[in-house]
């Protein structure tokens, strides 16, 4: 004969215990129903920067800056470097909402695929809740989409190209640095200034996604201005000598180079067109001269003296003397002794907005991170004013117009600065045609959970 | 006219570099028998002696410039070459200036002994192994020889410039008869020619008129008989991998002022270089010559803009087109001995 423990008593007990039990997961995902929220004491970004390949240099100068942000976040560096002059004051110096800043580190190799592996890893094995960082468009491009479809924040490193906040901008996707647009409209008015409206201009283009949108920006806006475009060509991303691509121009009538090359590429196309002689060059009565729209101080160290005068735009220089730039370089000087690079800036600045971001939203939770970060208007990070516009996701700020320093005083001291161009000079809408029309959109911000 | 002229220049330097290393890469082959895929790391370990010797003549010691602040504010600190200390400002700076040229004294033992090390330390360990491994070996040498130069270099470009004296560009139209500026070409690039004419004729007058070059012909004809005869071949074979990495290397070291070398640089003629042995034929010095220059002015005029408009991409495939074109109808290249590549 069996007994029945069943009472009053012990059923509303067990009921309330197993209400309770089957409620909290659901409370708890409620609060926390994204993916790799942190649960202890500490929270994992991961920065994917190029540690091998060609740009190795320029992923070591990100992953430096990263490292820099993370004492100042954490609030264990020398100094509180850019944290002083930061218009928003957010951030405690305690880590991100109280909790300590940890992070992996992933080797890009500057490959899509490369760069997608090690995204995934970090995003799955290593619980990072961010993936910042990497030194090419292609790259950002990839990467951004990965971090949309697995619901993480993504905040590109040095990516130029119109696409990454344009055709393919994604709404977990954000971009501080500038891009091709900006760097053609900022350019035109300066090289008209310096070399007239009455110009005919060759274009030799990297045969990828980079070069296609910085020949189509360079060249609406010089031909607004009144250049006429005799002739671009394509260059292979492998070449290394350019001297088949480069003897051809002065038969064209063409007396403006614009090599819209970037790393290696430029590099070598610089120094072939130089060898050449074209700067000693008379043609149309005017002196013959050379471009490069996108100048990196890294890149313009390995082509030496070549740079000498030559025309380009950037994101940020270390000689700026506002004192938001003036504290960056002094804290990452002291600490690395060299200063930083314009792609160290970027990672710094982006890394920094991130946090910032959390911790005004109160969460981790990329959709709350996206809101924090859209329309937001900021100051003190280098660059100006600077608005993260809402429908694109891209940083808007003035652009530097820069050039090739004739009497270097050090082998950082490559470039100096023509002219700050205004933000509202460089903005579009975000429809523009360049940016991938009206069909291009940012999608849902995706939590992951 | 003017634009055909200019792109048979561009091919003659540009095919004077495919064919210093494929010259060296088909010694190796044509003596001791081995693919070495470790061959363009030797041109780009040559362009970073030329590196390595720019950095000597410029070692310098500090001194503080007061008047001058670095970027932190502090007093700059200012190089001061001891080169300058030891000759003065002029002659020092002479030096400097010509630290590629004075690289080939450098570069020359620097080379030879690289090249006996890895032939006597690693290769010689694969000589009677399949050419498949050989090449998965010589490969793997390349990509430690590279990370190595990176890691002690860095990965970005340096600029190792020519001397001023031959800065800009010689006006071949304006000699020709052509309007001036028509057909220009870099005094640098015709230098290279030049020199790489010179060390192509004194590689093969070496093997042509000489005991040793002698011995060294009739070992890669029938390596048995000429040990039978009692002459130590072997020896000889490793100062030819020797002398074949000098080549390279000198090739490597008259290059970066044409293009600021890289740790990468190597493997960015390595496959070319391959191609155009294959088509010269394995083995063949001559052939390796010839396909060089041949293969050099192709890809010139496959880069002109007229081809590219009615044939776009051809400036990417036109090596790999001609490679495909001889392997169907001529398996042994251009001038390779009669059952080389053929079985």
């Amino acid at each position: 004969m069996s007994k029945s423990n069943f009472t009053r008593r012990g059923l509303l007990k067990t009921g309330a215990v197993t209400g309770a039990g089957l409620a909290l997961p659901t409370y708890l995902a409620a609060q926390e129903s994204y993916l790799n929220a942190p649960t202890g004491a500490s929270v994992t970004l991961g920065f994917n920067v190029p540690q091998s390949g060609p740009y190795a240099d320029e992923g070591a100068d990100e992953l430096r800056a990263y490292e820099l942000a993370v004492e100042h976040l954490n609030g264990t560096g020398a100094d509180n470097g850019m944290l002083e002059t930061f218009s928003s004051k957010a951030l405690e110096g305690n880590g991100i909402l109280g909790k300590e800043v940890k992070y992996v580190t992933g080797d890009t190799q500057t490959k899509s695929d490369a760069a997608r592996a090690s995204a995934k890893s970090m995003i799955e094995k290593d619980g990072a809740i961010m993936i910042t960082g990497g030194s090419s468009s292609g790259v950002a491009v990839a990467v951004q989409a990965l971090c949309q479809e697995a619901g993480v924040i993504f905040m590109a490193g040095l990516t130029h190209s119109n696409d990454t906040t344009g055709k393919d901008r994604k709404a977990n996707g954000f971009r501080h640095f500038f891009n091709s647009y900006m760097s053609g409209a900022a350019l035109a008015p300066v090289l008209a200034a310096n070399y007239g409206t009455d110009r005919k201009a060759y274009h030799l283009t990297a045969d990828y996604n980079w070069g296609y949108t910085t020949e189509e920006a360079v060249r609406a806006s010089t031909e607004a201005m009144g250049w006429e475009t005799v002739a671009a060509v394509k260059t292979p991303l492998t070449q290394t000598d350019f001297s088949s691509y480069i003897a051809p121009v002065l038969q064209s009538g063409a007396d403006t180079l614009v090599l819209n090359h970037y790393g290696g590429n430029m590099v070598n196309s610089l120094t072939n067109a130089v060898q050449f002689g074209l700067r000693d060059k008379q043609v149309n009565g005017k002196d013959f001269q050379i471009v490069v729209p996108l100048y990196s101080r890294l890149m313009a160290k390995g082509a030496g003296a070549n740079v000498k005068g030559i025309f380009g735009s950037t994101n940020w220089h270390w000689s700026l003397q506002d004192d938001a730039s003036k504290a960056f370089v002094k804290s990452f000087g002291t600490k690395y002794g060299f200063p930083p690079s314009q792609a160290a800036h970027t990672c710094y600045v982006q890394a920094i907005l991130y946090a910032d971001a959390v911790q005004r939203a109160g969460s981790f939770a990329p959709c709350a991170v996206v809101e924090a970060l859209e329309g937001f208007e900021f100051d003190g990070m280098g660059n100006g004013p600077t608005l993260y516009r809402a429908e694109d996701h891209q940083c808007f700020k003035d652009v530097l117009v820069v050039k090739g320093k004739e009497n270097p005083t050090s082998e950082f001291d490559l470039l100096e600065i023509v002219e700050v161009t205004p933000m509202e000079q460089v903005m579009y809408a975000p429809d523009h045609p360049q940016m991938g029309g009206a069909d291009a959109s940012l999608g849902s911000c995706n939590n992951g959970a | 006219m003017e634009a055909i002229i200019l792109q048979i220049l561009n091919g003659l330097d540009k095919g004077s570099a495919y064919a210093l290393i494929a010259l060296g890469l088909t010694l190796i082959f044509g003596t001791l028998g081995v693919v070495n895929f470790a061959h363009g790391a030797l041109f780009m370990i040559g362009a970073f002696c030329a590196v390595t010797l720019s950095r000597i003549l410029t070692a310098s010691y500090t001194v503080i410039d007061e008047s001058q602040t670095d970027f932190l504010g502090n007093p700059l600190k200012v190089d001061m070459p001891y080169v300058h200390d030891w000759f003065g400002q002029a002659t020092g700076d002479a030096i400097i200036d010509w630290a590629v040229p004075l690289s080939i004294l450098f570069a020359i033992p620097v080379m030879m002994l690289i090249g006996v090390i890895m032939e006597r330390g690693l290769i010689k360990h694969f000589y009677n192994r399949p050419h498949a491994d050989q090449i998965l070996v010589t490969f793997g040498l390349a990509i430690v020889l590279q990370e190595v130069i990176k890691y002690y270099y860095g990965a970005n470009p340096i600029p190792t410039p020519a001397p001023e004296a031959f800065d800009g560009s010689f006006d071949f139209g304006a000699m020709l008869g052509f309007d001036p500026n028509m057909i220009i070409y870099p005094y640098w690039r015709i230098i290279y020619f030049v020199f790489a004419a010179i060390i192509i004729g004194g590689v093969f007058a070496f093997l042509q008129f000489t005991t040793f070059g002698m011995v060294v012909r009739a070992g890669m004809a029938d390596r048995d008989t000429v040990k039978l005869l009692g002459i130590n071949i072997d020896r000889r074979f490793t100062i030819m991998f020797g002398l074949a990495a000098a080549v390279a290397g000198l090739a490597g070291v008259m290059y970066t002022p044409i293009n600021s070398p890289n740790y990468h640089m190597g493997m960015d003629f390595l496959v070319l270089s391959f191609v155009v042995v294959v088509v010269g034929g394995m083995g063949s010095l001559p052939g390796a010559v010839l396909a060089g220059f041949l293969l050099g002015i192709l890809e010139s005029f496959a880069s002109m803009g007229a081809v590219l408009e009615i044939l776009p991409g051809l400036n990417q495939i036109i090596i790999y087109l001609v490679a495909i074109i001889i392997l169907l109808t001529r398996p042994r290249g251009l001038m390779g001995r009669k059952g080389v590549m053929e079985d």
